[in-house]
């Protein structure tokens, strides 16, 4: 583990191992319904929508356009003091599915940061086996 | 799903004889959530002049019906633990009637109890779930980031600064409400709005008086069926409608972050009741924060999308408005320990029944009760009517 | 106290329609618990022929519904968490019928899955309960040393030779089930007597077979009414009688360590369902120890106190006996991921409807499912038949 990383860190689940490993060589691993023909997120061996198991992984473009964010001035968790104001933020991605992250290289501030904004992913590596996804301005 | 034919012939069979909070709500810690549970249930229950030895149903959330009712000295016969956030004690009300008008129990009992202001425990999460591996590594914990993301989003769709006022509007009326509840943890503390603008952000969008509190407190519900409930100290409160749903876990999954799922379970409760939003004298909305009214009274259709600034401008839900909301104060300035779904009811039955002092309506003879539990995930909404 | 005469009206209003295991059970260490409810609930919607879309009532226990119905993508009219152990799934079915009587859903999907084996993820108990400060401190942690304790004190009201012998017939006997079962994690593992005798101690009185498994599988439940039974895929398999309750959460809370809440859930459901003891053709018994089925067979009234030894005795219960009982191999020798309730009702249905193959029952019209929670704490009992 990284020194002094005390955020919650994810445990990668037997239907997320392969999400996290993409994360990792710096991949956004989706779900894809090849009955459906139609991305989701998070990660299930089952199609949330048709229920079948004819599914798959596909790599994301890590396209997005931000849904909507916040901007964080009292930490919800002791790991997150040194980093308020920070920006949690809920993007749709190119494909289709909406995933929950956090907007990086960017001044948190109302003012410069927009909903619809375009927004591309950004890897960050925080233990030795698990980078997250983050995104950025595009 | 549901059907109508069914649900009005259930409408009325049920009343609610007994409410209550625990001894004291606000600080409590020389108290744990079982003792507020009981309390509460042993208040309820000489609410309802009912002994504790005729309760064969027992429902709560947080706790197992295992703790509570051995705490209490209850062996059940019909169980139910179902545990949705803050919305599940007002959903327990529609399983409630469904089981005593099947036959598995004659008097139910709901109690509640949290510490949340004094814990001592926390239960680390399942790291298998959604928001363990999806959300939390974000800093997308807890109410007030989840919601204030919702919040947002409204925002961007229906125009920021009227956003704003109808935040503040709610912020403010509902203090007044609680300056008229001695129970209320700012009973003693008024708030202009100025006030409400200047204070401190949480997470932005979000001021600190956005955000509810976090109080110790406890509460209970007895209900039985409608002729019993002729019997008991206070007559009954009658259930004339009851519903209930969930639409989505984690807040990234939520079709609309604008809609809630009491766009379903408002207009299913108000038809098996066979009424209006007009016939309504009182709306007790959960308010975890000021945004969850406005998206909740637009979602259980009180007025359109985007609506609900308009909708509550001018101070229309404060004391002496013609649109009473959460008359107790609220969760946002009475109190909230964690789960307040169960305050929504124990104040709509206490109004109805007259029982509210300097802050009771002139005229309440119909409410709506209405919680929301998760990250505006699941809903329930009662239609209570004096009888 | 529960209505009999509104109980008998429902009776026979629901009916169960699916049933499934998730497509692996035993060891499956490549799958996360929700993967296993979701694919039990899609393989008992298919046995249904019921679509997905359809399902307006979640049923879970162990996780909360929204976590399910996210995962499945379903979003739920009516939803129920409530979590009593491993009776859960079968006192769901009594929810369930309420529900469906009510009108509040129509089609109600009851799922369960856990990674008892293989799990990854342990969440940590409330050290407010009672069982964290007067139970773990001595090292009474877990079913095996809780439920062993309850054994003794049987033996020794009720001889310590026969009781012994008793379990042992059960084990044999079940193993024997297990071995016509190709699902059974012992399908290829017969036991003898001696092997039971000579097997290691776990918490004496128990030795190893008086334990049952920890697997990893999951189970799903597709019931609704009776009417619209008649138009799925198999028919329906009728629900007459259910009841449930519980006693007790802590062991040393328990009034009697030989007599369970089956005492009144058994009677309870057979009065329901207008029928005796003898009338049933199949006892599908929750075994998460031998012991606890000894003490289930008196409690539901099968026998009398103490006379459980004589009425298991010279391997009565193993096929070809004259009082078949746990025919999938129970949670001794089929599975038994922690929760195993719904695994009574899953092999109650699939004998009622003469699926079993070579363990197949010659008459099955009849049958009760029955499982047991916490530490002997909860029970439900649901009386099947055949449409």
């Amino acid at each position: 583990m990284a020194d002094g990383y005390n955020k919650p860190i994810p445990i990668p689940q037997p239907e997320s191992d392969n999400y996290w490993e993409g994360a990792k060589t710096g991949e956004l691993r989706l779900r894809k319904c090849d009955d459906c023909n139609q991305a989701y997120f998070y990660p299930r061996n089952i199609c949330p929508d048709c229920g079948n198991n004819n599914t798959s992984w596909i790599v994301a473009s890590g396209n997005a356009k931000i849904h909507t964010f916040a901007i964080v001035h009292r930490p919800p968790h002791p790991g997150f003091m040194d980093d308020i104001p920070y920006v949690p933020a809920i993007v749709e991605l190119e494909e289709g599915p909406r995933m929950a992250t956090q907007i990086v290289n960017v001044e948190a501030d109302p003012s410069k940061i927009s909903i619809d904004m375009a927004v591309k992913v950004v890897f960050e590596s925080i233990t030795d086996e698990i980078s997250l996804p983050k995104f950025e301005p595009a | 799903m549901p059907v109508m034919d069914k649900l009005k012939n259930l409408s009325g069979t049920a009343a609610i004889v007994g409410v209550a909070e625990s001894d004291k709500i606000g600080r409590t810690p020389d108290k744990g959530p079982l003792e507020l549970h009981a309390e509460a249930g042993r208040n309820a229950l000489a609410d309802a002049g009912i002994d504790k030895s005729e309760v064969d149903g027992v429902f709560t959330a947080g706790y197992s019906t295992y703790d509570v009712a051995e705490y209490m000295g209850i062996t059940p016969h019909f169980t139910d633990s179902t545990s949705v956030g803050g919305s599940s004690f007002v959903i327990h009300i529609a399983h409630a009637i469904a089981a005593i008008q099947a036959g598995y129990c004659e008097v139910a009992l709901i109690t509640h109890g949290q510490t949340g202001r004094s814990d001592r425990a926390r239960a680390g999460g399942n790291p298998g779930l959604p928001s363990a591996q999806y959300e939390a590594p974000y800093g997308i914990i807890g109410p007030p980031v989840a919601y204030s993301l919702a919040a947002n989003r409204y925002m961007h769709q229906y125009g920021e600064d009227r956003t704003r006022e109808a935040m503040a509007n709610i912020a403010v009326s509902t203090r007044k409400w609680a300056n008229m509840n001695e129970k209320a943890f700012f009973y003693d503390t008024p708030m202009t709005f100025d006030e409400y603008h200047d204070s401190r952000w949480i997470s932005w969008p979000f001021h600190l008086p956005d955000c509810c509190l976090v109080t110790d407190a406890g509460a209970a519900i007895v209900i039985t069926s409608a002729e019993r409930a002729k019997s008991t100290k206070k007559g009954g409160v009658s259930i004339l409608g009851a519903a209930e749903g969930h639409d989505h876990a984690v807040l990234h999954q939520m079709p609309d972050l604008t809609r809630t799922w009491g766009r379903h379970s408002g207009p299913q409760a108000l038809e098996m009741a066979g009424l209006t939003h007009d016939d309504l004298d009182l709306a007790m909305i959960y308010d975890s924060f000021t945004y969850t009214v406005l998206a909740t009274l637009e979602s259980l259709g009180f007025c359109g999308p985007g609506e609900s600034p308009d909708f509550v401008a001018d101070q229309r839900t404060a004391p002496g408005g013609d649109f009473p909301l959460n008359t107790n104060g609220g969760g946002l300035s009475y109190t909230h320990p964690g789960m307040y779904g169960i305050f929504t009811v124990v104040e709509a039955v206490r109004q109805l029944r007259g029982e509210t002092g300097k802050r009771q309506l002139d005229d309440c003879n119909l409410a709506m009760a209405h919680g929301t539990g998760g990250l505006l995930s699941s809903t329930g909404t009662v239609i209570l009517g004096r009888d």
